[in-house]
């Protein structure tokens, strides 16, 4: 599976909360597609179809997910991706 | 209007009238879209090295704003970001529309449109951008009766909305069966 955002390696938890990675929030809107915000997410990022869902469905249910991880500029860039395809994303640290 | 596959390509199928209705609902988003950036206010030495200067501010219509989001919840965050991305994010999908009205232009009155790989998907992303803009003029919410009685003042949007949902769901299955 590929999965882009990930960190190269591993790393233990304490060490995680202290990179403060970025990430890349979609909020939940009543216009986009199911269908269609899963094939943004499958096209953008390489995420498997099964993967995709998830995450589609985590915003749907949630209100809102985070798609992809990765340094502030990275988040950006994927954000700005988004938009083009008209999702609606936000960049945020990771909490 | 419906999509069908022909070998690598998809072919649009549409008559006259919804051929207007698209390419008069492009145009109006092209037009949306246009930068709105005057002189006055780029940023001189940004302009002297070339680096697009947006405007600052959110645009003042809800729809637009749905087409060009913050990108930062954070109101400071969201304007300087907004700032040096926002005509690139206007450009794109220019582009996009652009695709869409090209192809369009060439049935004027209504036919057989081929849409090789990228167009179709400059279609895909026109589509949802059309769908965004009149979602937002319509209001649509979770909540939102889709198919309202014939007297309701929005009856005929949300026909026109719930078409072009129908078109892009049709355009997906046809590019996802194209891809397998």
């Amino acid at each position: 599976m590929t999965a882009p955002a990930q960190l190269d390696k591993p790393v233990a938890d304490d060490q995680a909360s202290t990179q403060h990675p970025w990430v890349a929030i979609v909020w939940n809107d009543p216009i986009n597609l199911m269908s269609y915000v899963t094939h943004v997410l499958m096209e953008l990022f390489g995420y498997t179809r099964e993967k995709a869902e998830a995450m589609m469905l985590d915003v749907h249910n949630k209100g809102r997910a985070a798609v992809s991880s990765g340094t502030r500029e990275k988040m950006e860039q994927d954000v700005t991706r988004l938009h083009a395809k008209g999702l609606w994303a936000t960049v945020q640290e990771d909490s | 209007m419906r999509f069908t596959k022909r070998r690598s390509s998809i072919e649009a199928r549409l008559n006259r009238v919804e051929a207007t209705m698209l390419r008069s609902m492009a145009g109006d988003l092209l037009e949306l879209l246009e930068d709105d950036t005057d002189g006055s206010e780029q940023d001189p030495l940004a302009a002297l090295v070339g680096m697009p200067t947006g405007p600052v501010e959110r645009p003042t219509d809800p729809a637009l704003v749905r087409l060009l989001p913050d990108a930062y919840t954070d109101d400071q965050d969201a304007a300087d970001f907004r700032r040096y991305t926002e005509s690139d994010l206007r450009a794109a999908k220019r582009s996009q529309a652009t695709v869409m009205l090209a192809g369009l232009d060439a049935v004027p009155a209504g036919g057989r449109i081929p849409l090789e790989p990228a167009q179709a998907d400059a279609w895909l992303g026109c589509l949802n951008d059309l769908r965004l803009i009149l979602g937002s003029r319509m209001e649509v919410s979770e909540e939102t009766d889709l198919y309202p009685e014939p007297d309701d003042p929005k009856f005929q949007g949300l026909e026109i909305y719930g078409w072009l949902g129908r078109l892009q769901e049709s355009l997906l299955a046809h590019m996802q069966a194209g891809a397998r």
